[in-house]
């Protein structure tokens, strides 16, 4: 073992855990706003309206990550329709192409957890909320989305997790995450162990911020449940 | 008494495991299987190119009996660093980096690097590349000379595979590859190849490919070497090399 190796490229894995985590956020975010229309639209109760989510979810679902991020980095890259297109300044550029390949991954994910969420709200709040005179759309805001996303929010730290995982594919087009990153220091240094341990330590490091930002959430989500202290 | 039987026991075993490393042995070599011409799986998924024909010839020359395994490209030195074959039979350059790691038998082939880039593209080795975008394989020498030479103004791109990095050039994300001739040779002649040619000289051409064994384990190694000496004396390595390439790559 060289421990010295992992102290001399620290600061290049803490580059790579960096695009990392950014990539991570970036999709995470973008595929949240994907996935809460998704979800609501899959529970309407036309199956026309269903059909379109539905298919999306199975698409995304269905086919393994490493599959849609070559499909997106070299397979449109092969036409020269796309290359031609508006769209080449982002799809030539390998960060974009992950950002979108994750962004849908992670949306499909997220509609399906958001879509079980929605119906495991208890019916009797819904008509309740009715009772008082709440329009659909108003009981969907105050009552049912906000319960939703309560009720999802362990699977979704979950998907979050699994996220960061497979972030790792972005190393195979290219990226220097902290996946390919190491992955570079180890063809100079044939030292995979030291390097990708240190890797690994990262990545749980990672994984605690992120479960440590839904922590703060989840109190905040829930602080009505917390049992009142006084003034 | 029962550990000096132990050890008597085990130093008999590693003394017969030493001689019968000499007749009808068995090695097992790793290779790539991504790197065409030199080594490839095929519509069968039989692994074939020279570094396997290669291959094969020493072990008859040697009377050995070889086990091929494909193995990625980033991880071949450490999977012979840690036991999971004997040697690499992957067109790998000898480097001084890699002579820490592992002990490399006598050439059996040499290689230049040199760039490739479109045909109706400028792209000039020697001039000002500030900007540009390269790609090469990752954990190849050409990554290494392109970080040594050019790490600060251009932006490298890593490949897991050289096949990924001529899709890439295909797809207009890189001004240029620099890789090793003969498998951009090979490339270049392919219908997927046509619009790109080779720029410039070779900026490295004196690269010796050999074969890889564990640190230390000279008596494979020279057992390898003897064996290319003598493919190379009985005309068996020409055969081979006229299958792939109208020059001699000795």
């Amino acid at each position: 073992m060289r421990w010295s190796v992992i102290l001399e490229n620290l600061p290049q894995l803490l580059h790579g855990a960096w695009l990392t985590l950014e990539l991570v956020l970036v999709s995470g975010v973008l595929g949240l706003a994907i996935a809460v229309p998704m979800a609501i639209v899959r529970c309407s109760r036309f199956a026309s309206v269903r059909a379109f989510p539905w298919v999306y979810i199975y698409f995304f679902r269905g086919t393994p990550l490493l599959v849609q991020i070559f499909l997106v980095y070299y397979g449109l890259g092969q036409s020269p329709w796309v290359r031609d297109s508006l769209l080449w300044p982002v799809l030539s550029q390998a960060y974009w192409c992950a950002i979108i390949a994750f962004t849908f991954n992670t949306s499909a994910y997220t509609a399906e957890i958001l879509r079980g969420a929605i119906q495991a709200v208890p019916e009797g709040e819904v008509e309740a909320a009715r009772a008082l005179g709440m329009g659909r759309v108003v009981t969907w805001r105050r009552i049912v989305l906000p319960r939703a996303f309560r009720i999802a929010l362990p699977a979704y730290s979950n998907e979050v997790i699994l996220m960061l995982k497979g972030s790792a594919l972005a190393s195979t087009i290219t990226l220097l995450d902290l996946t390919g990153m190491a992955r570079t220091i180890i063809a100079r240094t044939y030292t995979p162990l030291e390097i990708f341990l240190a890797a690994g330590v990262l990545y749980v490091l990672i994984t605690f911020l992120i479960l440590g930002g839904f922590r703060l959430v989840e109190r905040r989500l829930n602080r009505h449940l917390r049992p009142r202290t006084g003034h | 008494m029962r550990i000096k039987q132990l050890i008597v026991t085990a130093a008999l075993a590693a003394g017969l495991a030493g001689t019968a490393a000499h007749a009808g042995d068995t090695i097992r070599i790793a290779t790539e299987g991504a790197y065409p011409p030199f080594n490839f799986i095929d519509e069968s998924g039989e692994v074939k190119g020279f570094d396997v024909d290669i291959a094969r010839a020493l072990c008859e020359e040697m009377e050995a009996d070889c086990k091929l395994v494909t193995q990625d490209w980033d991880g071949i030195i450490p999977g012979l660093i840690n036991g999971k074959y004997d040697a690499i039979i992957a067109s790998m350059s000898i480097t001084p980096e890699r002579q820490e790691a592992v002990t490399f038998s006598a050439p059996y082939y040499s290689n230049k690097l040199q760039f490739i880039a479109p045909k109706d593209s400028d792209f000039d080795p020697t001039a000002d590349l500030e900007g540009m975008t390269i790609g090469a394989q990752r954990a190849t020498i050409a990554a290494q000379w392109l970080a040594d030479n050019l790490g600060d103004s251009v932006d490298i791109k890593r490949y897991d595979t050289q096949e990924n990095a001529f899709l890439d050039l295909a797809s207009g994300r890189l001004d240029a590859i620099l890789a090793d001739k003969y498998v951009s040779w090979e490339w270049l002649n392919s219908k997927d190849g046509s619009a790109y040619e080779f720029k410039g000289d070779p900026v490295y051409d004196d690269d010796k490919i050999a074969i890889a064994v564990q640190k230390g384990n000279t008596e494979l190694a020279d057992r390898f070497s003897d064996a290319i000496k003598a493919i190379r004396e009985d005309g068996t390595y020409q055969r081979i090399n006229e299958k792939y390439f109208p020059f001699d790559i000795y």
